[in-house]
């Protein structure tokens, strides 16, 4: 029996009206312009991570375009060859850091964790603000960097000493490398969020053994994020040290390494791609739960493989330099892991093919693009076990073979489970459901177009085609590979015009949605759509994995709450016993101050070796003024403490 | 103000508001923050290990740094451990006069440990542009510096803070974590001064 | 293979081709993995397949979610155990024969092979046959000839950013890094002209980085040694000797070198025998009289971003320059 006994303005008492009115008073997000910058809530943060991070997706996919059109005929002259560099160098680096990273992790942990462990909002939230204003500041500086004709041109991994001091020439480089330093803040302070949202603020009865399978991935990428971004912030700012003081890490002639270079990097950007991959399959494992009616299959084992995966991730890097003369005997530990890591991957493919044999599949958009998703990943992680292979990885290394390879396991793994959370999501975002039809047609144009794009990718790298090269001669037996390719550009920009056009459609003319249209178990199904700032008008206890297939005919509500603040419940980390109660910040214009201060210190420093410390200046006042507490609030408080007794 | 339901409650009204280490969120964030600044020295470290291995003379034709001024902030990190879990201690009894205390003190400490920090510079022995070894010295040393000096500032405005009426238990929390952060800076200057330090004088490359 | 089998594809700079035994024991691999994996794509699609297609209610509701019941989740855990044993095994299976693979390639027969140096430049090859009497070192550009059948030990290294040595029908490619020298055997066993292309973005003309091997029989490539370490040819004609003075007296020498001359800078790729190669600006265009005059007059506009900058001849001049280049054999 499904209990989602939820309220609706329809089914409230008096006493309940009281309260949301008065919880809405307490929780409401600030009006008006200058409000707007003041904004702490989860659900308004994560959805300027969402509709930001879906931005620069289409403007990598633009790219992309241009890219296609320039290689559909040997020798062409659409683009020169400067222009190309940069656009594809902009393509990656906005798709990893401004698309893949921000979205599939920050856009959807920030949004949906906190309703689905059962709490009103993230932890940290004014921390919150000010990550994603850094974000979308760091975004906005590359691009205009890019519109000044000084785009990172260098690929988007920037090896030196390409892009070093002595061939790096101009700033393209560096607003490349800053780039990083903006969204790694951002992602790192995500990661903290979510960690202690999760160990801490999960409602009554959510043990360890309860939590969501969402939740889970979302937790491990959290703390792969903590110790993976260190190794890109070191060789970012090794690369920057180099270009602006004078530094000489990658300096052969004195002592410096290139290698060095490509290790910090290669530890951050191979956890990077897990980075993407994890809350892809975090969203599979909740659609196909919803859509196969019942329990998901081995949540044990599944969690133990989203953490397996987790840790085997960081002993992989080396297999991105495989062509460097490593010495053998740490390409074959190197070629061991990245074979193994294979393991937890399949089993996560095994218990989910299992969970929809067992269960009553619902045949809805989300579901297709979960099983699309099967058939591209698949195919992806398949292809990657000829770059595990040293040998064959020396044949296929950065050819397009690689190319296929990363776009089946980036776009099969996080895009095809990212428009499946869109169509799953959006009715819970919104309060209306997208249009079926709609979603069907741009499905089978995505799923279509992308293999007719990059299958043959394969094909011609196997036929010789490096990476990253702005045209090609005629003669070569690649043209025809490489015009299907661009023809199947046409099909994917259809498709995504098709599903915004469903976006822009559903947001006026959608069906009401109601709190819970799949019949979902999980929590954030059991509040309105949209969910109102303070989340529940009760916070909620839990009973079992999934919270309202599981709920007990009249699970018990948390109750005791201060309604006049911002006041939350902590719980333990392990049993989600009741703990303490803590305030929450209210919104504040310091996040956005802050965000601004650091983002001249960021900037400055590309001009001047000064910048980070006379930049250090605003950035301290301003996060002082954040820190600094207000006398009411701090009155309040005091007269009503409750001190642990030790 | 209780609300009257007509279904089982979870009340939880009486729960502790202030409480200390693991109970407080902030507690968390603050071990977050030492694993991902940890994780960027483990790196460093690693890093500076990694270009000696690729070095035939280590450091390359100059002396190490001088062994003094390092030492001696060794020695003032590792005595400004005593009034900081002294004030930590009674911050979580509530003791205002003992924190106020023990935060001026390591406020001193701190001023103490930047000034000798200034005078450590000027003895490195190397400077940063002239080949790798310079540039790892004081890099290792400049991460150093930025959490020595973020680290001091928080402390001051924490004590500053301490003075006005804004005190309440969520301050007191905050001693507490301060002081933990205290100790990550001064529990990393180990191994970094070990590296900085002794490295070149124990690996004859 | 079937990728060969597709008009339009010449069977050059492909690994799918191999010469020699490095990229055989490669393509030996590589179809190992590919079958493995082929089957595993085919099987578990099936099985998804199967497990979406034998839905059994109606399409326009929702069921309730079902409870489990214990058979079936027993039965289920021993298919998932079964589906992992076996990616367990045949992950191990491509794990050894990943590993056989490098050993044979690492084994690969080194005896009496073949010294030749690679030094990769922006963007060109400096191709170098060392030689312990001074009179018979090579130095040449772009083109490399081996003779068939006898190991080659390669050296190599950058000139400044990091390259990537590939000829895919030979073998696996090899990134030339600053600071490193890189030290690989190859060996080819067909004779022909073999393809290869810098693998490794390298700047503005990464795409027009490439060289090739030109395997030939043992007196071939004996006989085209010897006259490559042979000075060059002195001018005979008038026209020749004013395309000499043309070379001298312009930027040409600033760059490159022509020994028995004194035109001796290492900026760029050596000319000495330049007309005995037959492709220039590494791989870009045949070795023509039309594209050497095209090239020398603004090389920019066929390969834009290159070191080489327009020079300004008038025709009669170009000519002469022509005429001396073509002497060059």
């Amino acid at each position: 029996m499904i209990t989602t006994k939820v309220a609706t303005e329809t089914q409230l008492t008096e006493e309940e009206l009281r309260k949301a009115l008065q919880l809405e008073r307490i929780w409401q997000e600030p009006r008006g312009f200058v409000g707007w910058f003041k904004a702490v809530h989860h659900t308004t943060i994560g959805m300027r991570y969402v509709v930001t991070a879906f931005i620069f997706f289409l403007l990598a996919g633009l790219l992309a375009g241009a890219m296609r059109l320039q290689l559909a005929f040997p020798e062409a002259h659409f683009l020169s060859n400067d222009k190309y560099n940069q656009f594809f160098t902009m393509h990656g680096s906005t798709m990893m850091f401004l698309f893949a990273v921000p979205m599939m992790f920050e856009a959807l942990s920030v949004y949906l964790v906190p309703l689905m462990v059962g709490t009103r909002n993230i932890a940290f939230p004014r921390l919150n603000a000010y990550s994603y204003y850094l974000y979308v500041f760091g975004g906005i500086m590359f691009y205009v960097a890019f519109l000044c004709n000084t785009g990172a041109d260098r690929g988007w991994f920037a090896y030196v000493p390409l892009s070093g001091p002595d061939y790096g020439v101009g700033k393209r480089a560096d607003f490349w490398a800053q780039l990083i330093t903006f969204t790694e803040v951002s992602a790192l302070a995500v990661a903290v969020e979510i960690i202690v949202t999760v160990f801490r603020l999960r409602a009554p009865g959510m043990s360890l053994n309860r939590i969501p399978i969402f939740v889970w991935g979302q937790v491990i990428v959290a703390f792969m994020v903590i110790f993976a971004l260190p190794g890109v912030v070191l060789s970012s700012t090794m690369l920057l040290l180099d270009r602006t003081c004078g530094t000489q890490f990658f300096n052969p002639s004195v002592g410096g390494d290139v290698l060095l270079y490509q290790h910090l990097f290669w530890w951050f950007g191979h956890p990077e791609v897990y980075l993407i991959f994890i809350p892809g399959t975090a969203v599979v494992s909740t659609i196909v739960t919803t859509f196969s009616r019942r329990h998901i299959f081995g949540y044990l084992v599944l969690v133990l493989s989203l953490v397996s995966t987790g840790f085997i991730a960081f002993g992989l890097w080396v297999h991105h330099m495989f062509a460097t003369g490593i010495p053998q005997i740490a390409e074959s530990y190197f070629t061991g892991a990245s074979m193994m890591i294979a393991i937890p991957t399949g089993v996560q493919i095994f218990c989910w093919i299992a969970t929809m044999a067992t269960g009553k599949v619902v045949l809805r958009t989300p579901m297709w693009w979960a099983i699309g998703f099967f058939f591209v990943f698949v195919m992806g992680g398949l292809t990657g076990m000829f770059l595990a292979s040293v040998p064959t990885d020396l044949q296929v290394h950065d050819t397009y073979f690689v190319v296929a390879h990363f776009h089946y396991v980036l776009i099969g793994g996080a895009v095809f489970p990212l428009f499946g959370a869109i169509f799953y999501w959006f009715p819970k975002v919104t309060g209306r459901m997208l249009s079926e039809p709609l979603g069907q047609l741009s499905f089978w144009l995505f799923f279509i177009g992308f293999n007719v794009t990059f299958f043959p990718m394969h094909l011609v790298g196997l036929r010789g085609m490096p990476r990253r090269v702005y045209t090609y001669e005629p003669g070569m037996g690649w043209t025809l590979l490489n015009q299907i390719e661009s023809s199947g550009y046409i099909l994917l920009f259809l498709s995504v015009s098709i599903l915004l056009w469903n976006v822009y459609r559903s947001l006026r003319r959608g069906r009401i949605a109601g709190p819970n249209p799949w019949h979902a178990g999980t929590l954030e199904w059991a509040t309105t759509s949209p969910p109102p700032h303070y989340n529940f008008l009760h916070l909620p206890t839990v009973n079992g994995r999934e919270a309202l297939w599981d709920a007990a005919p009249n699970q018990p509500v948390v109750v005791g709450l201060s309604e006049d603040s911002r006041q939350i419940l902590t719980t333990r980390s392990l049993d989600a016993e009741p703990d303490g109660r803590e305030e929450l910040p209210s919104p504040s214009i310091w996040p956005f101050l802050a965000a601004l201060a650091t983002t001249a210190a960021f900037i400055g420093s590309i001009f001047t070796p000064w910048g980070i410390t006379i930049g250090s200046v605003p950035v301290a006042i301003t996060m002082i003024g954040w820190f600094w507490p207000k006398k009411q609030a701090a009155d309040r408080r005091r007269a009503r403490e409750i001190w642990q007794n030790d | 103000m209780a609300e009257r339901l007509d279904r089982p409650v979870l009340d939880v009204s009486s729960l502790p508001t202030v409480h200390f280490g693991t109970h407080s969120l902030t507690w968390w964030g603050i071990m977050g923050m030492m694993a991902i600044e940890g994780t960027v020295f483990v790196l460093m470290i690693a890093s500076y290990f990694y270009l000696h291995s690729r070095s035939v003379e280590w450091p390359p034709h100059r002396n190490p740094p001088d062994l003094m001024w390092g030492t001696v902030n060794l020695a003032l990190f590792l005595i400004s451990a005593i009034p900081s879990e002294w004030y930590r201690r009674r911050a979580r009894k509530g003791d205002l006069k003992a924190v106020q205390i023990g935060l001026v003190l390591v406020s001193l400490f701190g001023l103490a440990i930047l000034g000798v920090r200034y005078l450590e510079l000027l003895h490195l022995n190397t400077d940063w542009s002239i080949d790798a070894y310079g540039s790892a010295v004081w890099t290792l040393m400049g991460l150093h510096i930025l959490h020595l000096v973020t680290d001091l500032v928080d402390t001051i405005v924490l004590t500053v803070l301490f003075f006005t009426s804004l005190v309440e238990g969520k301050r007191f929390m905050d001693a507490e974590e301060n002081a933990a952060y205290w100790y990550f800076v001064v529990g990393f200057w180990i191994p970094i001064y070990l590296v900085i330090y002794w490295a070149p004088r124990w690996l004859h490359a | 293979m079937m990728i060969l089998a597709v008009p339009g594809f010449p069977g050059n700079q492909t690994s799918l081709n191999p010469v020699g035994p490095g990229a055989s024991h490669i393509e030996f691999e590589f179809s190992l993995i590919f079958w493995i994996t082929c089957a595993v794509y085919c099987i578990v699609l099936l099985g998804l397949v199967i497990a979406v297609a034998r839905r059994r209610h109606s399409l326009e509701t929702i069921p309730e979610p079902l409870a489990t019941n214990e058979p079936t989740e027993r039965l289920t855990r021993r298919s998932v155990t079964a589906a992992v044993a076996v990616t367990v095994v045949l992950l191990f299976i491509m794990l050894i024969g990943s590993f056989q693979t490098g050993r044979a390639l690492g084994d690969m027969n080194q005896e009496d092979a073949l010294p030749i140096e690679i030094y990769g430049h922006q963007w060109w090859w400096e191709v170098r046959y060392p030689n312990n009497e001074a009179y018979k070192i090579v130095e040449t550009a772009n083109e490399i000839h081996v003779p068939v059948g006898v190991p080659i030990r390669f050296s190599g290294t950058s000139r400044d950013v990091i390259h990537s040595f590939w000829a895919p029908n030979v073998s696996g490619k090899r990134d030339l890094l600053p600071g490193y020298k890189a030290e690989f055997v190859w060996q080819v066993d067909q004779p022909g002209r073999w393809r290869g292309q810098c693998a490794e973005y390298c700047g503005l003309q990464h795409a027009h980085m490439s060289f090739e091997i030109v395997a030939e029989t043992k007196e071939q490539f004996a006989e085209w040694l010897s006259n490559q370490a042979k000075s060059s040819v002195q001018p005979s004609t008038p026209q020749a000797t004013r395309g000499q003075q043309v070379f001298m007296t312009h930027a040409c020498v600033l760059c490159h070198s022509i020994r028995g001359t004194s035109a001796g800078s290492r900026n760029g790729p050596d000319l000495t025998h330049l007309a005995s190669r037959a492709t220039i600006a590494a791989g870009t265009l045949p070795d023509t009289v039309g594209n050497l005059g095209g090239w020398i007059l603004n090389a920019q506009s066929i390969k834009p971003g290159c070191r080489m900058p327009p020079n300004q001849l008038s025709g009669s001049e170009l000519q002469d320059l022509l005429a001396y280049l073509e002497t060059l054999k």
